[in-house]
């Protein structure tokens, strides 16, 4: 039994699938944390000022320190802490979902 | 005894729902246990908990896979979790919503008797929460205590006041509203 | 007067209204509510006791003895890592021969870390010399604790006492609990008056160095305070029953005089047993139920007793003594001739997972259908 490096999904059926001790089989590259979000962070980049700080205190880290920076959608998991923490107003909220 | 499982996500009160209703039961001389489903919770995320009510002492104490009732406090969660896995064949669902009951399939319960009723609506009238996220737990169990019988409205909204540390006379009349708006 | 508490506001009663001297504890889920309790309660002056803020679970027993060596009445709470951090000091507790009465919320051992419903943590306390108990339901956690006060203090016991209570499914849940009078509890439980105590006034040294010559036979001595808690506990429960209209003993039978199968279990798993065998009777089938509420001392003479009517036993085991078979298993079957029973050993509710009456069904068509077995694992996925 190998140990996956990628976001293949690992499936588990029972005591076979597992190693012998609670160790992870994956990285958590495949939990794609995007269902916990009931809100949805928008960085407004015309208000953007690059200065990062969104990017430094992401506890995820689900925004990357890209030109403006850019909300990666996958991990993301709404907490709103960007929000909070722009200094500009520049990240708004939009509902998730229906 | 009678069974109730409520469905919400964290942080809308489904946990304190159970109690306030185990309280009412209890107020009229009942048998109560109440509890959630242990998991790992965070806002946001579905949460189930747990209500028995019975007129003998309850001796079981595992989680409740065939209930009589079904409390729904936030409807986008029917299709994302099996919600009614287990519900009794003539058992009572009762739906935060402004749909109506015919909108609603749950092809796995066909004789279910579906309840919907607006109580978001009726928590933003009295202050409870925010637009975005109105606090339901209080304003269901009025329309629990309507539908299914199980308890008297001035328990509820005693248990309410009893339970709930701010806002008390609020969450107790947006209870009785929605008693009252249900048929 | 009855309230709607959960299993650790229960726990936190039991204590205060044992009029405890001492609470050293320190917090960790799923007991922490008991803690926290405890300390508004003496903070509002509703408990004269000292709480004592400690920094450890090591601590927090280290601080119970030396108050109990000291003549104070102590309570303690814990779970799991906090429990067996305790260990070197529960060997202690006991061999001071100190009644100490601690509330255990039995949650699974790590790793895997897990903070739900597995009694490994208080079963690897076996050989200690505690007594243990497990609880059914918040009522009896609170009754327990004053039980537990009465029999530990006895001076033909003075021996702690370990109360259980399941993880989540009695400290986070709520239950009608009927919290005794006072005053009845005050004539119930007298005053702690040890004959050996840490007296300025009369000093003497405990725990000293203790050669071969004397070792064997306080060893000796700690055997039998346990076997006169047998009768003690019988005869203390019966008291209870008197004063407070509610029976406690070492077991408790259920719709065992006409069954064909019986179903041995502890914790709530005992209460859920309760409910299946009622359904199970009314499909047809001769279902019966033993609780075994005191793990230390075991009862033999009593589930031997029981026991015997039986031929198909099965026994429902939270843990499982890995290289051997469920614990509670292979103390009944140590009482039991093997030749004239059928014996089965079923592992269920392991770290949390629940244990439904499906569950309970599918042990007793087991019991019906197959082959004895030490080990049989419920819902094992494999």
């Amino acid at each position: 039994m190998s140990k996956k490096k990628n976001t293949d999904k690992v499936i588990i059926t029972g005591e076979k699938d597992m190693p012998p001790m609670p160790a992870s089989l994956g990285s958590m590259l495949s939990n794609k944390t995007a269902s916990w979000r009931s809100i949805r962070p928008v960085i407004l980049v015309e208000k953007c000022t690059r200065c990062m700080i969104c990017w430094k205190y992401c506890p995820e880290p689900a925004i990357l320190p890209t030109d403006p920076p850019t909300i990666d959608y996958d991990y993301c998991k709404g907490c709103g802490i960007c929000i909070e923490e722009c200094p500009f107003d520049a990240i708004e909220t939009e509902k998730e979902g229906k | 005894m009678i069974e109730i499982r409520f469905h919400g996500r964290g942080g809308q009160g489904s946990v304190k729902a159970s109690d306030i209703l185990a309280m009412a039961a209890f107020r009229e001389g009942k048998e109560v246990q109440a509890f959630p489903f242990f998991g790992v919770e965070r806002r946001g995320a579905p949460v189930t908990a747990f209500t028995r009510i019975s007129d003998e002492e309850i001796r079981i104490h595992c989680y409740i896979y065939e209930p009589d009732v079904l409390v729904i406090l936030d409807p986008t969660l029917i299709g994302a979790v099996p919600l009614t896995d287990g519900l009794k064949s003539n058992g009572k669902i009762i739906i935060n919503s402004q749909r109506k009951p015919d909108d609603f399939s749950f092809p796995e319960t066909e004789r279910a008797e579906v309840f919907t009723i607006d109580c978001s609506s009726v928590a933003l009238k009295y202050k409870l929460g925010t637009k975005a996220a109105p606090i339901v737990n209080t304003t269901i169990l009025g329309a629990v205590a309507k539908a299914t019988g199980i308890v008297k409205i001035e328990s509820v909204m005693e248990a309410i006041k009893e339970k709930i540390p701010l806002k008390k006379k609020e969450n107790a009349l947006a209870a009785k509203e929605v008693y009252d708006m249900l048929h | 007067m009855k309230k709607v508490l959960t299993g650790n506001f229960a726990a936190a009663y039991g204590a205060t209204a044992a009029r405890v001297h001492v609470v050293a504890a320190y917090p960790i889920t799923p007991q922490t509510t008991i803690v926290e309790i405890l300390s508004e309660i003496v903070a509002d002056g509703l408990l004269k006791a000292d709480f004592i803020k400690v920094e450890s679970e090591h601590s927090a027993l280290a601080a119970s003895i030396g108050a109990q060596a000291a003549g104070a009445r102590t309570f303690t709470a814990t779970s799991a890592q906090g429990l067996t951090l305790m260990h070197e000091l529960i060997h202690w507790a006991a061999r001071g021969r100190l009644p100490i009465v601690m509330a255990n919320v039995n949650r699974a051992m790590a790793p895997g870390w897990s903070i739900w419903a597995d009694v490994t943590d208080s079963i690897s306390q076996r050989d200690t010399g505690w007594m243990q108990v497990y609880c059914e339901n918040n009522q009896e956690v609170y009754d327990t604790i004053l039980l537990s006060y009465r029999i530990s203090e006895h001076k033909d016991v003075l021996l702690p006492t370990l109360v259980n209570l399941d993880a989540f499914f009695l400290s986070h849940t709520s239950q009608v609990v009927d919290l005794r009078d006072q005053d009845k509890i005050d004539s119930f439980i007298p005053p702690y008056n040890p004959e050996y105590k840490l007296d300025i006034k009369n000093p003497s040294s405990f725990g000293a160095l203790t050669s071969p010559e004397h070792y064997y036979e306080f060893s000796y001595k700690m055997q039998c305070a346990q076997e006169n808690a047998i009768h003690i506990i019988e005869e203390t429960g019966a008291e209870f029953s008197r004063i407070f209209g509610k029976s406690y003993g070492l077991t408790e039978s259920y719709r065992c005089d006409d069954a064909e199968h019986l179903l041995v279990s502890y914790g709530t798993i005992a209460g859920t047993v309760k409910e299946a065998v009622d359904r199970i009777r009314n499909k047809g089938v001769k279902a019966g139920a033993l609780k075994i509420r005191y793990f230390r001392p075991f009862p033999k003479k009593r589930v031997r007793e029981i026991c015997s009517n039986f031929k198909s036993i099965g026994i429902i085991d939270r843990a499982v003594s890995y290289g051997q078979a469920g614990p509670f298993f292979t103390e009944v079957k140590s009482v039991l001739d093997k030749e004239k029973h059928q014996l089965y050993g079923f592992i269920a509710g392991l770290g949390g997972r629940d244990v439904s009456i499906t569950d309970i069904e599918a042990m007793i068509h087991t019991m019906q259908s197959k082959e004895a077995d030490d080990l049989i694992w419920i819902g094992v996925k494999r």
